[in-house]
């Protein structure tokens, strides 16, 4: 019965290996890596329904990018690197748009087999901050902004608060233990030396379901005046729920933009009350972009679109990422000219991208989020990000729109990529 | 019919002791080296050899190494996932440190530094047996992945805590490490590092230490009283365990994934590679293949074929469907036959022979 099952499964596998070839001529192919199991599928869920949502809309509004086809292919990785490596490798083609990692630990383990295969990796606002160095990564784009640049508009915001100086402030940085949550503690670092804060690391194991530890140490050792907090997941609401426990002021608990979505504050409930996050794009569904994939996609049925998250945080940051993509798509078909596009040719309008302020307004994305513009060099494109708050119903944005001081942190990215490439012995492209 | 070994005569020691003493199984060997050297390269996809092959062929390697530990010695051992992070670690540090020296010797290299490792975690093993050497080895599992996250000079002060693998050559132009590898070269250079280590296993099993191993296991005092010297024994155990399990560690980050972080050596990765050998047969070689097939390859191909056979199902509850029948299936290898996959095959080897005229 075995042997049998297995024939059958191989079978399987080889009849969806080469499925994929047979592309009809007017259709571009975007494979995506999602996850909707696993303790992290209830982030991961609203997410894979945007971007599935933006490429019906665009399939049903327009008739696809100039009259060819969006189709797509889901692998579930369950947030695991392994399985992101084999869902990668399942779905590649050459005529792939790109991928999108949707993990910092998966986007660091396709790097080198992306680029080898010549297909973009799409890791918007994670992934590793230093790929944002276009010479050393030509196939990585971090727009609109890396971990590095959050860390930096979370120290900006800070100071605002409190009255322009940080010196002899407290800090903690509460992160999942793993690639993703390290990331900042580099940029943290430098600016509490140059702003004469103190910072405390407190790494919480995966998934995070266990930080009574590094909670009592928070409300009872170190006393914080602020708290930063890089999780995902379940790790979120537990965060958020253990510093209710010991009476830590939420509205003094920042966490990044993975860390500030309905899923994360609701399964606190009332206590979230007050809790921040960052954002780089906005919350709510009044936007033409949503209204469209609302009438297009749902018929204009409201109930079946929210069931599915629409216009919540992370369906929003979902639809937002697939639009970069599918313009990034557009702008290469104008470079070259060719309706079907292999992932080489979709780099070359990844690095010709341009949503200025009318663009994004013609998207339907008018007051949505900061113009990006992506360039040979920086391939994080000058996103800004806002922070924003939870009042127990909804998120809504607090402050300005910060622009990270980049001048410093781009001299950060140059100088950990050209180490990266002269571990591995990569030449940097000539961008001038 | 085919499978009898009548008029297969013995005249020599050596013939009797040959790892395959029927000719059939030689044929055997023969034929599925032939296949996996000649045939599969020819036949399998990238996606076949990258995706599946080859963390089939490292992962085999992890679950021989804790086989001899565990199957043949009678050691308990939860921290595969710690001694496999060691040698990727290991590894990392010194191909890095001496970019000059051969790959093959940094894995081996690597391996002989976990195998140091393994020893000093498997000194409790000499006071604690059973569930509680479990727990002790935990602590070995524990520890060292957090020290390999912790300590960021073992990545080279990397800012997320990453390694990745420089490009390596295994002989001039044939790169098994970094962007230039081709999936055919890592897949041979596996397959030929993983057979003979596992040849090299194999006859260890069927030697004077390999016999201690099991006397030991088998009962402790009573292998003592005929001298046989537990700590030796366990401790040599432990070491060539650890050899090839920090092997394994270091071709799954330079060769399988290419780029790794500690994480990717939790506890999980214990576990996965214990219900390997579970599976796959407890103190049998080729069950440590079995398991690892089994334990590899059946989701993929279970998340796979149903996506085959209806590409519209959603991902979602492949995943789900995924896990329940992969859960089941394990739940009914162990109901039909307890003692694994390698026991079945021995089962059907003894039918073959009485075929088709059983009694």
């Amino acid at each position: 019965m075995r042997s049998k099952f297995m024939a059958l499964a191989v079978a399987g596998i080889t009849a969806a290996a080469t499925a994929g070839t047979a592309l009809a001529a007017d259709e571009q192919y975007v494979p995506m890596l999602v996850y909707k199991s696993g303790a992290y599928a209830p982030n991961g869920i609203p997410i894979a329904h945007g971007w599935e949502d933006y490429l019906k809309m665009i399939n049903a509004r327009d008739g696809g990018v100039n009259g060819v086809q969006l189709t797509w292919a889901e692998c579930d990785t369950a947030y695991n690197n392994d399985r992101g490596v084999e869902c990668y490798e399942r779905l590649k083609q050459p005529t792939a748009a790109g991928v999108q990692p949707l993990s910092t630990g998966i986007t660091y383990a396709l790097i080198e087999r992306a680029t080898a295969d010549q297909i973009p990796i799409f890791s918007s606002g994670y992934g590793r901050t230093s790929a944002a160095y276009g010479p050393v990564f030509p196939y990585v784009f971090s727009a609109p902004l890396t971990y590095w640049s959050g860390a930096d508009v979370m120290i900006q915001y800070i100071a605002d608060q409190e009255g322009g100086s940080l010196e002899g402030k407290k800090i903690a940085l509460v992160y999942h233990d793993s690639a993703y949550g390290k990331e900042p503690i580099a940029t943290l670092e430098r600016l509490a030396e140059e702003e004469g804060f103190s910072l405390h690391l407190l790494p919480v194991a995966h998934p995070g379901l266990e930080q009574k530890a590094t909670w009592l140490q928070i409300g009872r050792q170190i006393r914080p005046d602020w708290t930063l907090m890089w999780g995902w997941g379940v790790m979120n609401s537990t965060a958020i729920k253990e510093a209710a426990a010991v009476g830590y002021p939420m509205d003094r608990f920042i966490g990044i933009w993975w860390s500030g979505a309905e899923p994360d504050v609701l399964p606190a409930g009332a206590q979230a009350s007050g809790y921040k996050s960052l954002g780089f794009h906005a919350p709510g569904s009044d936007y033409k972009a949503l209204q469209d994939v609302l009438k297009y996609v749902y018929d204009g049925d409201e109930g079946a679109a929210r069931l599915r998250g629409w216009g919540d945080v992370l369906y929003n940051r979902g639809i937002f990422s697939m639009a970069m993509q599918v313009e990034a798509i557009r702008t290469a078909q104008g470079i070259h000219g060719e309706k079907t596009l292999t992932g080489a040719q979709v780099r070359d309008g990844w690095e010709a991208l341009d949503l200025n302020d009318a663009k994004l307004a013609s998207l339907g994305f008018e007051g949505f989020t900061k113009p990006v513009r992506i360039t040979c060099e920086d391939h994080e494109g000058g996103g800004q990000a806002f922070v924003q708050q939870w009042d127990g119903n909804q998120w809504s944005i607090i402050s300005d729109w910060y622009n990270p001081r980049r001048d410093a942190l781009k001299e950060a990215y140059k100088a950990d990529a050209l180490a990266y490439a002269a571990e591995k012995g990569i030449t940097p492209r000539d961008c001038s | 019919m085919l499978y009898r070994e009548a008029g297969q005569f013995k005249t020599s020691y050596g013939a009797d002791q040959a790892i395959f003493p029927i000719l059939q199984d030689k044929l055997g060997m023969i034929v599925i080296l032939a296949l996996a050297v000649v045939v599969v390269p020819l036949m399998a996809s990238t996606y076949m050899l990258n995706s599946i092959l080859i963390p089939f062929l490292v992962f085999s390697m992890a679950a021989i190494g804790l086989n001899l530990l565990t199957g043949y010695c009678g050691q308990l051992s939860l921290g595969t996932g710690g001694f496999m992070a060691c040698g990727a670690f290991f590894a990392y540090k010194l191909t890095t440190a001496f970019p000059e020296l051969h790959i093959v010797l940094v894995f081996l290299l690597s391996g002989l530094g976990t195998a140091m490792v393994g020893i000093l975690f498997g000194i409790p093993s000499l006071r604690i047996k059973g569930f509680y050497l479990a727990v002790a080895t935990l602590a070995a599992q524990f520890f060292l992945v957090w020290m390999f996250n912790k300590f960021d000079w073992w990545t080279n002060y990397s800012a997320s805590g990453v390694i990745s693998a420089p490009p390596r050559e295994v002989l001039p132009g044939a790169f098994i490490t970094g962007t230039e590898a081709e999936p055919v070269t890592k897949y041979y250079f596996l397959l030929g590092f993983v057979a003979v280590l596992a040849l090299i296993a194999k006859n260890l099993v069927r030697s004077r230490i390999g016999r201690a191993w099991m006397a030991i296991r088998d009962m402790d005092i009573a292998a003592e009283i005929i001298g046989i010297r537990p700590l030796w024994t366990k401790l040599s155990a432990f070491a060539i365990s650890s050899f090839y399990i920090g092997i394994a560690g270091a071709l799954w980050a330079f060769v399988y994934t290419g780029s790794v972080e500690a994480l990717a050596f939790e506890i999980n990765r214990s576990f996965q590679v214990l219900f390997m050998i579970i599976i796959g047969g407890l103190g049998s070689i080729l069950g440590s293949f079995l398991g690892a097939a089994f334990i590899v390859l059946l989701p993929i191909l279970l998340n796979a074929g149903m996506l085959a056979i209806d590409p519209t199902i959603s991902s979602a509850l492949v995943s789900h469907i995924e896990f329940m029948i992969f859960g089941a299936l394990i739940v009914f290898f162990l109901i039909v036959e307890p003692h694994g996959l390698a026991r079945l095959w021995a089962l059907a080897k003894e039918k073959l022979r009485l075929w088709p005229f059983p009694y």
